[in-house]
């Protein structure tokens, strides 16, 4: 089993794959600002947001099912913001009891659940859509386009590199040891869950797989300085200069944002 | 999917803006002046050396063991970092890690990630150095020091960072204090028994394996002495405010109320058209459900709109 399946970049021709990745990443960090700064409650503005980030979806042949299923990787994270109908004041909108006490739900409370929830949903669509559209070089590109300091970009370059290789050192781990130890009866059958002995013994074997798996990455690196050094490699961080962000770039940029700005004033200016 | 996502990223719009601006700052200052430190301890061996080892990290994630029914513990690894590579080099793995993870897995949002690599790569960090450096200078280099520190770090790290994202969490008036802290604190309580084993098992192989990697009875890097006071200022303040804020939530409420000031600062946008309603309908709820069925339209005609025109674009190429 290989782990390359786990690169959530898709490669496509639409338009949305072709854009300047500088252009996505601002844009993408604007769309989530937006939807952060837009005040709860202020629904036409969320759905005026939706219908631009499922136009880039569709624009991105990325198939809408694609982008919907990924985003709701960070639903579990709502159970945060469920007190929120029963602790915020306002309109009842319904009272339950619960033992000797009473939780009365608010219609304002239920509107900032809503929101939190729909806010979340809205960004995390657009960050899938810009890691599925954008290759991860040309994210380091942006990011040090952005003045994100040299050093961080290369140890996220180097990083991404050695991340699958030491994904699939860490799955032969897992193999090797679902291969020695007993299926505990009645454990789920995934394999990575395999495993006999108590608690404690599970604990210290998988301990002493990421203790391994530590030194073999530690060794690794030793062995890919040696190969940087021979390659002539003096410590300086070198990068292929980015391509011109040209005046149509500039435009779309411009465009962009101004759209964002003015949803954002929308919101403010009736909800605010 | 065998890359599950550790409960303690938060995602995008769970953090109100302020908040999340003052965390991304906050880090962003730490951060700067780790790297320009790792830049003078490790020199150009730094970016081979931490690339591989936050890919490790990352990688280690996926390691886990059954506790019981269906849950199982995992490593997060911000103790183990800072117990093997010191401070300053830790921050910036985890960073690593943490920026990844936010930027391709979408685990935590982008916005919120100021606040995430607060939590794991500043506090997760500090605190286990600083737990784990206390420890060993009690035991004086004897071997128990490296397992009860280890362990001890790696617990208290993952129950503080999880303390600190419920205070940020009720700061931003999303979750009340009074329920998250305790939630997330008691979760995190057990979460941290089966990092701190893990942590425990990796410092046993390594202290069988590779001894010189964990550098005991050496004197601490230099600078270290900013980190372990940051983490028992750290450690201490969250042990004080968690408790506080969730016994009283008006502390909370008071900042809140600081922000609702700043709302009616803008009451006067609100009165420009003060009955909003859709335009010739006077029905409230009428003019609701005109609004969402116009909404609904918006969505599916620019939808359609789109689509449409892709699908030309491809039949004339």
């Amino acid at each position: 089993m290989h782990i390359h399946f786990l690169d959530p970049y898709r490669s496509g021709s639409s338009p949305v794959h072709a854009a300047d990745a500088r252009l996505k990443f601002v844009l993408t960090l604007a769309f989530i600002l937006t939807a952060s700064l837009t005040p709860p409650g202020a629904w036409p503005v969320y759905i005026l947001l939706f219908a631009l980030i499922l136009s880039v979806e569709i624009l991105s042949g990325l198939g809408v099912g694609y982008v919907l299923k990924r985003s709701l990787l960070a639903l579990p994270f709502v159970l945060a913001a469920l007190p929120l109908p029963f602790t915020v004041e306002g309109r009842t909108l319904f009272s339950l009891p619960l033992g000797g006490w009473m939780l009365t739900a608010s219609l304002e409370g239920l509107a900032r659940f809503v929101s939190v929830a729909l806010k979340s949903w809205l960004s995390v669509q657009a960050a899938v859509v810009l890691a599925a559209c954008t290759p991860f070089p040309d994210l380091l590109m942006a990011m040090r386009a952005i003045r994100i300091p040299r050093l961080l970009t290369a140890m996220f370059g180097l990083t991404w590199r050695y991340l699958f290789v030491l994904a699939d050192e860490a799955l032969r781990l897992m193999r090797a040891r679902a291969a020695r130890s007993g299926a505990e009866t009645g454990a789920a059958p995934s394999a990575s869950l395999r495993a006999g002995g108590s608690v404690a013994w599970r604990a210290r074997v998988a301990g002493g797989m990421a203790g391994s798996l530590f030194l073999r990455a530690f060794e690794r690196s030793d062995r890919i300085y040696a190969a940087m050094l021979s390659r002539g490699y003096d410590g300086e961080v070198r990068a292929l200069p980015p391509p011109t962000f040209t005046a149509a770039h500039w435009l779309t940029l411009t465009l962009g944002l101004t759209l964002l700005a003015l949803l954002l004033g929308f919101g403010l200016l009736f909800w605010g | 999917m065998l890359y599950s996502p550790a409960p303690m990223h938060i995602p995008d719009g769970f953090l109100s803006t302020l908040v999340a601006v003052v965390l991304w700052i906050l880090s962003a200052g730490v951060i700067a002046y780790a790297l320009r430190r790792v830049g003078k301890d490790l020199g150009e061996r730094q970016v081979p050396l931490m690339g591989v080892l936050a890919a490790a990290i990352f990688a280690g994630q996926m390691l886990n063991f059954t506790v019981a029914g269906g849950t199982s513990g995992h490593l997060l690894g911000a103790a183990l970092a800072a117990i093997l590579l010191g401070p300053w080099a830790a921050i910036i793995v985890m960073t690593t890690v943490v920026s990844i993870q936010a930027l391709i897995f979408q685990d935590g949002g982008l916005l919120a990630l100021g606040g995430n690599l607060f939590n794991m790569a500043v506090i997760g960090v500090a605190v286990s150095y600083f737990v784990y450096t206390s420890v060993q200078k009690i035991a004086r280099g004897q071997k128990w020091g490296v397992f009860v520190g280890g362990f001890a770090a790696a617990w208290l790290s993952i129950v503080v960072a999880a303390l600190a994202c419920a205070l940020e969490l009720a700061l931003s008036g999303t979750s009340p204090a009074n329920v998250a802290v305790p939630a997330m604190g008691g979760i995190h309580m057990l979460i941290g028994v089966g990092e701190g084993l893990i942590t425990l098992g990796a410092l046993a192989f390594l202290y069988a394996a590779r001894r010189d990697l964990l550098h005991i009875g050496e004197a601490a890097p230099a600078g270290g002495r900013a980190v372990w006071v940051g983490g028992l200022l750290i450690a201490l303040l969250l042990a004080v405010l968690s408790p506080l804020a969730s016994a009283h939530p008006d502390g909370l409420e008071w900042v809140a109320e600081q922000k609702g000031f700043l709302d009616a600062a803008q009451e006067p946008l609100y009165n420009i058209i003060p009955d909003y309603l859709f335009p010739g309908v006077s029905n409230d709820a009428l003019a609701t459900i005109l609004a969402g069925i116009l909404g609904v339209l918006i969505v599916f005609g620019v939808a359609l709109g789109v689509a449409y025109l892709r699908r030309k674009q491809m039949t004339d190429r």
